[in-house]
């Protein structure tokens, strides 16, 4: 077995672990930080893909952003000591059914297109590609992009405000 | 590893959130179910990006990972929001809009 095997099993093994804990746990509190951790190991697979920019994105704005910000939601909307933050589930059979058909479906289809072993080598610094192309090719889409965070900021900030 | 493999987590990944997301009775339970599901379809445009040898695909998962980034943002405001006004955020009791 080669190291990027070994890399590969350990990554999915934990992400797939913590993804289940995610939608498993009862506390709401520890389902946050299981999400923590799966997102972590989704940036380890990125690295696995030679992302090291995508990693490094994904490490600092979902794996402490969104963790920080679920948190501080939790906070404010249940409270974290005590029985409240037990949060239960419904429709499990439903869930299970709606999920596992989608998954085996999707596995169905990939069983039957051929897809590459073998990952072409890369030709240039992927960081550096990745900058050249977002500020030359899809730079209308990168500003773009910048509205769209400063209108999703000004929303949040505005819906979340202290009463009058 | 082939592309196949990292396609077959990414399609666990997202048969585990939407699990969670119709399973979970807490909106912020729901939310992180979302949260998976965009996960996964972010480690599909990195393996394609990676095994066509493009920056493309990686250059949409910027945009995916900022996008999610102020969907949680404001999605969690709105909980917020609703939690002050309801006094709840589980999902049931939030049927104003049922007739």
């Amino acid at each position: 077995m080669t190291l990027e095997a070994i890399t590969f099993w350990a990554l999915g093994a934990v992400l797939l672990a913590s993804a289940l804990m995610v939608v498993l746990t009862k506390n709401l509190f520890h389902s946050v930080l299981y999400l923590a951790l799966s997102l972590t190991s989704t940036a380890g697979v990125f690295l696995a893909l030679d992302a090291e920019f995508l990693a490094f994105i994904q490490l600092l704005l979902y794996a402490v952003g969104v963790t920080t910000i679920a948190v501080i939601a939790i906070l404010v909307t249940e409270r974290l000591v005590g029985a409240r933050i037990t949060q239960t589930s419904r429709h499990i059979v439903t869930g299970l059914i709606v999920s596992g058909a989608l998954l085996a479906a999707v596995l169905g289809f990939l069983r039957g297109v051929p897809l590459p072993i073998e990952r072409p080598p890369l030709a240039v610094d992927v960081t550096r590609a990745i900058g050249q192309v977002l500020l030359t090719e899809f730079v209308l889409p990168f500003e773009l992009l910048a509205v769209l965070l400063l209108v999703g900021l000004l929303g949040a900030l505005y819906f979340a405000r202290p009463d009058e | 590893m082939g592309l196949g493999a990292y396609l077959t987590l990414a399609a666990a990944l997202f048969a585990i959130g939407l699990f969670g997301v119709i399973t979970r009775r807490n909106t912020i339970g729901i939310l992180l179910g979302i949260e998976l599901m965009l996960n996964a379809v972010n480690i599909n445009l990195v393996a394609f990006a990676r095994f066509n040898a493009d920056v493309v695909g990686m250059i949409f998962t910027v945009f995916t990972i900022c996008i999610t980034v102020a969907e949680v943002a404001l999605g969690l405001a709105i909980t917020i929001l609703i939690f002050r006004i309801r006094r709840t955020v589980v999902a049931d009791h939030l049927d104003l809009l049922k007739g």
